[in-house]
């Protein structure tokens, strides 16, 4: 592991000013940026600890959830307002990692966690995510994990985080600070897709730090579900998932919410197939029309088709369970 | 040794697409410290205390080092065992604040000040915990080389309120991992010290 100098930041400015700086990087609960610190893939000179400021707090009103940047997955997880009003946001995080790893890392670090891609991971291998220029090694490599949405001819990277695809359908804002103030992103415009500059992730700017999420509370809301399919019960990373949320009222569907994990570049959104539930019956025959939808803009690579139909299936099967839940 | 070179870093980059970490000998590797040894003369040091079993240890360290190897190689409490050092094996599980957490993951600076149990400190008075209990009459173990990480991961378990099925204990036991695959007995013996609460699923 790169030498670096230990920081404890004391305050919200201290801290932009510190990870600012070039060579810092920010650490929360560590469990992804350590990962790849005893990679090589992260070298930073100076870590900066965030863990001391004051943004662990879970707060639910009328108006929704707001969950502090440095809250932790297990904790959000419990939390009686999640689990009740918001069930697809508790789902994802016990779907997430280990109970261990979910007493550790936070609510703003899962959002920024990187790629689960190995060659993003072993720094002998070509990856223009981490060495821009560089190549794909994935491209014609070992792809059976890769995504099949929203993928260029740099990047097939898969976007990891359960938790984010989950807030991306409760159409979450992610509250920002910087030397600048503070501002406000849609967690759909947070993430970047990989075009030809897949080394920029999200559109946050040196210095700048998350400091919470938001999530609007709706209807649909309480009757979300979160489906995680995996290669083994549990603790892995998802093959393909879907958080979808439904309000359903007089025999139709007025409101619903379908995104999906583990087949795109970034936690992905299917607007389409939303559109496409508005005003129909909630029967397998719509959700299969649904799952075809948000689906139709797949491209396959050699080892991974099988993602396409797995993540049909799986929104099919969400969408049934969510309805059954009325 | 370009030849050598070549070589190991193909094995890596193989196994790591399979869980690289038992391939390249993570289990039953010799204990070598993670930590690379001498720091270059400018790097700094960190000064820490860790409040150990309810012993407070000063030490000056590498910032670098993990929770886990502070343990290990500074303070000599072999007891919790390193697997994988990348969080996805529980060997290393201890208690940080009460909460069980990997300790390869943790640095050791961030331990600072904070209570740390781990698999020494169950112990009261010369009298095995009741889950240490429980692993020996249930023969929770083969090697035994996850078997600390595996009970510290039980205990807060139980404390944690999760024992409430079978296929909850299996759910919330699901980050440790046992190469001996003595799961059934691993399972018994929590479910003897915790009787199941209640038949709620575990997802
Ligand atoms: C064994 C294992 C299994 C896992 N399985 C899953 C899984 O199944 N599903 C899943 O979704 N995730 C999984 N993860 C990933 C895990 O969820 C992330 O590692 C974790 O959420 C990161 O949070 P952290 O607080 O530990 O972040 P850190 O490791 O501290 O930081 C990660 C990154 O976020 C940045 N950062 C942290 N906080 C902020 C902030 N407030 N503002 C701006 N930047 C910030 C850091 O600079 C760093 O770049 C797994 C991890 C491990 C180790
Ligand atoms: S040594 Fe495997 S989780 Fe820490
Ligand atoms: S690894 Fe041998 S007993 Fe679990």
């Amino acid at each position: 592991m790169h030498p670096f100098a230990y920081r404890r930041a004391q305050d919200a400015d201290a801290a932009s000013a510190l990870a600012g700086a070039a060579g810092s990087d920010v650490i929360a609960g560590g469990t992804d940026l350590l990962q790849l610190m005893k990679d090589d893939v992260r070298r930073p000179n100076r870590l900066i600890d965030i863990t001391g400021l004051p943004w662990t707090r879970i707060e639910s009103g009328p108006a929704g959830l707001r969950l502090g940047a440095l809250a932790r997955m297990s904790d959000v997880a419990d939390a009686s307002a999640v689990r009740d009003n918001y069930p697809v946001i508790s789902e994802a995080l016990l779907a997430s990692a280990s109970p261990q790893v979910r007493n550790m890392a936070t609510i703003g670090g899962n959002l920024m966690q990187r790629t689960r891609c190995v060659y993003f991971r072993d720094v002998a291998t070509a990856c223009n995510k981490r060495a821009p220029g560089s190549g794909c090694s994935a491209l014609d490599g070992e792809n059976r994990l890769h995504a099949v949405l929203g993928g260029s001819a740099d990047c097939v990277a898969t976007h990891a985080s359960d938790l984010a695809v989950a807030l991306v359908a409760l159409d979450a804002m992610v509250l920002l600070r910087g030397a600048s103030g503070e501002r406000r992103v849609p967690l759909d415009a947070f993430h970047l897709l990989p075009g030809d500059t897949p080394e920029r992730e999200t559109v946050l700017q040196p210095g700048e730090l998350i400091v919470a999420v938001e999530v609007p509370a709706a209807p649909h809301a309480r009757r979300s579900h979160y489906l995680k399919i995996r290669d083994r019960a549990s603790f892995e990373f998802a093959l393909a998932s879907a958080a979808v949320a439904l309000e359903v009222e007089g025999g139709v569907i007025r409101q619903s919410r379908i995104a999906l994990g583990g087949v795109a570049t970034k936690p992905w959104r299917a607007r389409a197939a939303e559109a496409l539930l508005a005003g129909r019956p909630p029967v397998p025959a719509t959700f299969v029309a649904a799952a075809d939808e948000a689906l139709a803009g797949a491209r396959p690579l050699q080892q991974n088709g099988f993602k396409i139909e797995l993540a049909k299936r799986t929104v099919v099967r969400a969408l049934h369970t969510a309805a059954q839940g009325a | 040794m370009a030849a050598l070179d070549w070589t190991r870093r193909t094995f890596l980059r193989l196994s790591s697409l399979t869980g690289g970490w038992i391939a390249a000998g993570g289990l039953f590797a010799p204990p070598v410290s993670g930590e690379p040894a001498p720091p270059p003369a400018d790097a700094e040091t960190v000064a820490v205390t860790l409040r150990v079993n309810g012993t407070a240890r000063p030490l000056t360290l590498d910032p670098r080092t993990s929770l886990l190897d502070a343990l290990r190689e500074h303070l000599g409490l072999t007891g919790t065992k390193k697997g994988c050092d990348m969080g996805a094996c529980g060997a290393c599980t201890v208690h940080l604040d009460g909460r069980r957490v990997v300790s390869c993951l943790t640095l050791a600076a961030m331990a600072d000040g904070r209570a740390i149990t781990t698999i020494e400190g169950l112990a009261q008075g010369g009298r095995l915990h009741p889950m240490q209990a429980a692993f020996v009459a249930h023969d929770g173990m083969q090697c035994g080389y996850c078997t600390p990480g595996q009970i510290m991961s039980a205990v807060a378990l139980v404390r944690e309120g999760r024992a409430t099925s079978e296929a909850a204990i299996r759910e919330f036991m699901s980050g440790n991992i046992c190469r001996c695959g003595a799961y059934p007995n691993i399972v018994d013996a929590i479910t003897s010290v915790a009787p199941l609460s209640g038949s709620s699923e575990a997802r």
